[in-house]
């Protein structure tokens, strides 16, 4: 159970700690003030602790009607000031494509973790890749992180709230059944030692500012509601001003600039990791509780002379093209380990774009990849 | 000749304006009647969050000069919810139609009534789906035709009043436009009232209610038609369910005070109760 009477935001120190209560700590470290959610499991633990822990920090807690209920109360407390997160598992994650829409169009920083299980049952899954990626109408990018461990549920979550805040955009912690449900080590830093970001604010009085006029990065500053700004958000095409437009032009920069913000600071947003990528033959890509087997079996792989890499990716949208693109100049094969049918293998491919071989190797059945399995996968591709 | 602005065109949006009701619209009746009612409480529009979702109604927010929320179909009170629970020295009103209030957002409405959420909704009730062409909506009265209902309406209409009512709210009053006085007070009283309130305005709509279920796209003829079948509370309580069906009774239904909702959990060290 979370320290329920527990009145600090960051509780530094080592931890045991179960993997969604490790979310919660990395919410309120990151300065989360609002949450709402519905009940769904495998995500259930995230909401009982902010309802334990939030009121004692000073947050707001709402357990809402449905899962529509929940992320429109977070957008509607991101405009009011606060950061806001929700949480829920794959079929509620459904529900709330409405909400990431809108508040992608009108730029509403926002967390959404998505504990992915399977058709109604809590197997291990990353069968939502696509739709995290997709799920929304309308152009758009999409920020996704992908942890593999109960340290970086906890790590990604505050970047997650980095993120929204500096692009004021939904960001998504793509968590699974696998690591939520999992109780391993957490080390939590000392305060000062956690980057906190915090949205651009206006430098100028309401009668001079353009609330959709963006700053160098892409990203407008955004007020607090009641701070006298009187802002107009909509979800149809809006001008610099607010206003609802309907000149294609006024569209088409509107939207050129929201989904062009996300790529325009690649440098920040997309993260990957090397292990033994330095003379690799062989890689396999990884993401979410897949790197562990991963990683397991590249390092069987060395052991058995098969020069292997692994490149996790930390970032799973926007995609990692450029560490893609340059492992596939590197290799000889490339190995796409999901546990799904096959699906982000496909942007896999279209990044690799022939360079070298593409293998993928799914799994569709509830269950983590073992090591072995992977091994088998490389030494077959290898021959 | 010198030309006077509207005094109450301070409170609207310029570069949202002009505004795109049709002719004889009733929710630009019920947006000229809230900015009276603003005048006469002297609203702090910087402290003003005005919200509607999708339709005609729902873009009364559009046109005013407060912080605006618009464009999602039936989510209003979801916003609110967020809104007033992280900032609850914000005022929060909507304006909300049939449609948002009574299908796609109807759970919510429930919802919000039962916590007590300290909001104001105002629901513009045009008896159809307008801005989407005049489609049947829950309150569009039996037998009437509409675009979807060719051969007359087979459903029954809802009572979002007694809806309201029976979820929890504490303020629920239900005039037409025909009734400027009183849908102004009930509007200033719902601001004032500290709590769920819900104003029910049944409005013509010429344009298509009229043309298609009354047979004239007329404003006056839509006025009256809701006029006639209109019925004073006090009235009310003498007749028959059968005599009320297809009737709007008008009236204030509930004025009571009780504790408004603050979260889900509230730690009661923090002041929220226990």
């Amino acid at each position: 159970m979370v320290d329920r009477d527990n009145n600090r935001r960051v509780l530094t120190g080592t931890h045991f700690m179960l993997g969604n209560y490790a979310v919660v700590e990395g919410a309120l470290a990151a300065g989360c003030d609002f949450f709402a959610g519905y009940p769904i499991t495998p995500a259930n633990e995230i909401s009982e602790g902010m309802a334990a822990r939030l009121p004692t920090v000073g947050g707001k807690f709402l357990q809402g009607e449905d899962e529509l209920c929940s992320i429109y109360a977070v957008t509607g407390a991101s405009l009011a000031g606060a950061k806001a997160m929700t949480a829920t598992a794959s079929a509620g994650y459904n529900y709330m494509q409405e909400g990431l829409g809108y508040a992608i169009a009108s730029e509403i920083p926002c967390v959404v973790v998505d504990v992915q299980r399977c058709r109604g049952e809590n197997f291990a899954s990353q069968a939502d890749v696509m739709q995290m990626r997709w799920g929304p109408s309308g152009d758009h990018e999409m920020i996704v992180l992908a942890p593999s461990s109960v340290q970086e549920l906890f790590d990604y979550t505050i970047r997650a709230f980095n993120l929204a805040e500096t692009y004021r955009t939904p960001v998504i912690v793509m968590s699974e059944t696998t690591i939520a449900l999992m109780r391993e080590k957490l080390v939590i830093p000392e305060p000062d030692q956690i980057e906190i970001r915090h949205r651009p604010r206006p430098t100028v009085p309401p009668d001079e500012f353009l609330p959709f006029q963006a700053e160098p990065n892409g990203v407008p500053p955004l007020p607090d509601f009641g701070e006298g700004y009187r802002i107009l958000h909509s979800l149809n095409p809006h001008d610099e001003r607010g206003s609802i437009h309907w000149d294609p032009d006024v569209f088409e920069a509107l939207y050129d600039r929201i989904t062009g913000k996300i790529q325009a600071n690649y440098e920040d947003i997309v993260q990957t990791e090397s292990t033994y990528l330095h003379d690799a033959e062989v890689g396999v890509i990884a993401y979410g509780s897949e790197v562990r087997p991963a990683q397991e079996a590249v390092e069987q792989a060395r052991a058995g002379g098969i020069r292997a890499g692994l490149l996790k990716l930390a970032t799973v949208w926007p995609v990692p093209e450029r560490e893609i693109r340059a492992l596939a100049e590197q290799c000889s094969i490339i190995l796409a380990v999901e546990m799904n049918i096959g699906k982000y293998a496909g942007e896999i491919e279209r990044v690799v774009a022939g360079r070298c071989p593409v293998v993928r190797v799914t799994k569709n059945r509830g269950l983590v990849h073992t090591p072995s399995e992977i091994l088998k996968a490389m030494e077959d591709a290898w021959k | 000749m010198e030309v006077m602005a509207n005094p109450l065109r301070k409170y609207l949006r310029e570069n949202s304006l002009p505004h795109f009701f049709c002719s004889g619209c009733g929710a630009a009746q019920v947006l000229n009647y809230f900015l009276q009612a603003a005048e006469e409480l002297k609203l702090d529009f910087d402290k003003l969050v005005a919200i509607g979702g999708v339709g005609c109604t729902a873009r009364i927010p559009v046109y005013l000069k407060a912080e605006s929320l618009h464009g999602v179909h039936g989510r209003t009170l979801p916003w609110a919810t967020g809104i007033k629970l992280h900032n609850p020295e914000l005022q929060v009103v909507i304006f909300s139609g049939d449609g948002d209030a009574a299908a796609i957002g109807g759970n919510h409405l429930i919802q919000a009534a039962r916590r007590n959420l300290d909001v104001t909704m105002i629901v513009v009730n045009n008896l159809n789906f307008a801005m989407t062409g005049g489609q049947v909506a829950p309150t569009t009265v039996r037998d009437v035709r509409t675009s979807t209902t060719p051969y007359g309406n087979q459903e029954p209409p809802f009572d979002l009043c007694k809806l309201a009512e029976a979820a929890g709210a504490t303020y629920v009053a239900r005039w037409n436009t025909s009734q400027p006085r009183q849908s102004i007070r009930a509007i200033k009283k719902a601001m004032e009232h500290k709590g769920f309130a819900l104003v029910e305005i049944v409005a013509q709509c010429p344009t298509y209610f009229g043309r298609r279920a009354i047979g004239s796209g007329e404003p006056v003829d839509g006025v009256l038609w809701i006029k006639d079948r209109s019925v004073a509370q006090r009235d009310a309580v003498n007749l028959s369910a059968e005599e009320l069906e297809g009737r709007f009774v008008v009236g204030t239904f509930v004025e009571k005070n009780l504790p408004v909702f603050e979260g889900s959990s509230v730690h009661a060290e923090k002041g929220g109760a226990q």
